[in-house]
């Protein structure tokens, strides 16, 4: 047990120490002490600033997407059909493939010259033929949220779906005989007692996007995400100057900003343990 | 009359629709994979035509063999099982221990343990990246298998933890206590009744870690910084072609297709396993 924590921990506590000093990785460049410059430093980085706008954007719109299309996902896979247990297999692909993977084949599609959306666009004039969808900043924006939303509404499907199949079915046979709508059955029914799933879903689901990496940092550079700004001072600027301390205080911002999600979401969860 | 036949259209309509919509969803879910598919078998002559392709005249198997041969993907593969095979068995024999011990002892603050295992699965994974990376280099793990082992144990462990410690929680605790009875030490009675009883959540928690150990991205590719060290997502998301501009997309799907579809197969194997271990870890949390 103790492992999990020196392992975990212990980073983390260097990470924050090592925020307060100005150096690098290569040899030779002096550690010193600086205080807090490097989170004065910080409010005045544009490149920073709009890392974090673009990482709040994203959260906030994929994740809305991704529980309306999750939750109609659900309640289709919800009703009786054929087959019903091979089509709950099937979506489960898209979650279990590695975004890595999922990135790759979406750029392809997206492909401004081959790329199957890019040529459907086209045809549809809903683009300039020729346009690179990955390389101007908003339609990039939109095509990685497009991603993202199909690599992870089946996660979202899957937890919602558990919650719906705790429902008695009496509630709604009374439903009906009382002549209450399908509609308002939904509202009066479904959402209310699928609220603690839903929160927790979109807990686990907001948690995940303000980290985002994978998907940024493979499809295009012309957006980037607070994790993906941070990876690159820490990584690739580093080794050519004082930047490892500049790094270190970008990943403690980062992560009080997530603490701070986390500790609203867990209080207005009001999580218990058994 | 009237009422009963109008109430069977309505339903044949009703289901009629059902369908339809689950065509659109499944098409909208599955096409990617199958577009990486046909794109995998296509001839570079056909792929690259500027016309909508949903089949290739002339089907190849090229692409699949010169993904092995032109580059090193064998060895990533290799890199990935013994990466991915190690973070799982050693992540079930540590979560096993750490998820009995919260089930079942009275232990002061397991309410804090608990909280502190659900803070490290929420946890920025690159706020550590620095650190780890630092830690890592001065005890020369860079480039090398346990350099990506370890960080993966300590990042899938508290989920382990996590969904086994429910699985355990459901076993009676009388068969403990008669299995104390008949002479059993606390470890015997892990090894011998609890583990076997709680197999299927072992497969599940396994079945999980894999794939996320499988498809980790961010530490691979910061650990792991020579060509034949990449494991399979951070190879994927490096492929190149020989010259800058020339991306070789056929051999790219390929090489997505092959590792998509032990994944598939998995998945498709134990989807009622995994969604059962998915609800169990997020929603009971």
């Amino acid at each position: 047990m103790l492992a999990i924590f020196i392992t975990a921990f212990f980073p983390l506590i260097k990470t924050f120490w090592d925020s307060f000093f100005s150096f690098g990785l290569r040899p030779g460049i002096p550690k010193r002490f600086i205080g807090f410059d490097n989170y004065i430093r910080l409010f005045h980085d544009t490149r920073f600033m709009t890392s974090l706008w673009n990482t709040l954007i994203f959260t906030l719109i994929s994740v809305t997407l991704e529980f309306i299309l999750g939750l109609a996902t659900a309640l289709i896979l919800n009703a009786k059909f054929a087959l019903r247990g091979v089509v709950r297999a099937a979506i489960l692909i898209p979650w279990a493939v590695p975004t890595s993977v999922s990135s790759q084949m979406w750029k392809w599609m997206y492909n401004d010259q081959y790329g199957i959306v890019a040529q459907i666009l086209y045809k549809l004039g809903w683009l300039a033929p020729g346009t690179p969808i990955l390389s101007e900043k908003w339609s990039s924006m939109v095509a990685i949220i497009a991603v993202d939303v199909w690599k992870t509404a089946p996660f979202m499907a899957l937890l919602l779906l558990a919650g719906l199949q705790t429902i008695p079915s009496e509630l709604y046979e009374a439903a009906r005989i009382d002549g209450a709508s399908g509609w308002k059955q939904f509202t009066k029914i479904t959402l209310p007692i699928l609220s603690p799933t839903i929160a927790v879903a979109l807990i686990f689901r907001t948690l995940d996007a303000l980290r985002v990496f994978d998907i940024f940092y493979i499809m295009n550079k012309s957006v980037e995400t607070m994790a993906v700004y941070n990876r690159h001072i820490l990584m690739d600027r580093a080794f050519t100057g004082a930047w490892f301390g500049y790094g270190s205080a970008i990943s403690v911002v980062i992560f009080l900003i997530i603490s701070i999600f986390a500790i609203i979401y867990m209080r207005s969860l009001n999580l218990k343990f058994e | 009359m009237t009422f009963i036949k109008s109430y069977k259209t309505k339903k044949k309509i009703g289901t009629t629709l059902l369908y339809i919509l689950v065509v659109i969803m499944l098409i909208f879910y599955i096409f990617p994979f199958y577009y990486a598919i046909t794109s995998s078998i296509t001839p570079n002559s056909e792929l690259f035509s500027k016309t909508i392709k949903l089949f290739p005249k002339h089907p190849t198997f090229k692409n699949y063999i010169l993904v092995f041969t032109e580059r090193p993907f064998y060895k990533n593969i290799i890199n990935s099982i013994i990466v991915a095979g190690t973070t799982t068995i050693l992540s079930l024999i540590f979560g096993s221990f750490a998820g009995y011990a919260v089930a079942r002892l009275k232990m002061p603050g397991k309410v804090a343990i608990m909280s502190l295992i659900l803070a490290v699965s929420m946890f920025p994974q690159v706020s550590i990246l620095g650190a780890l990376f630092q830690i890592l280099r001065n005890m020369r793990l860079i480039n090398t298998y346990p350099g990506l082992i370890i960080p993966y144990i300590a990042l899938n462990l508290p989920l382990t933890t996590w969904i086994l410690h429910n699985f355990f929680k459901d076993i009676p605790i009388s068969i403990e206590e008669s299995a104390a009875i008949d002479g059993c030490s606390k470890f015997m009675t892990l090894w011998r009744i609890i583990i076997p009883l709680s197999a299927p959540g072992l497969v599940t928690t396994g079945l999980l870690t894999f794939i996320a150990a499988w498809n980790e991205f961010l530490f691979a590719l910061t650990f792991m910084q020579l060509p034949e060290k990449y494991t399979v997502p951070v190879a994927i998301a490096m492929f190149s072609g020989k010259t800058f501009y020339e991306l070789p997309w056929g051999q790219l799907m390929a090489a997505a297709v092959i590792v998509t579809l032990p994944l598939v197969i998995l998945v498709l194997i134990f989807q009622k396993k995994i969604v059962a271990g998915l609800t169990a870890g997020a929603v009971k949390g």
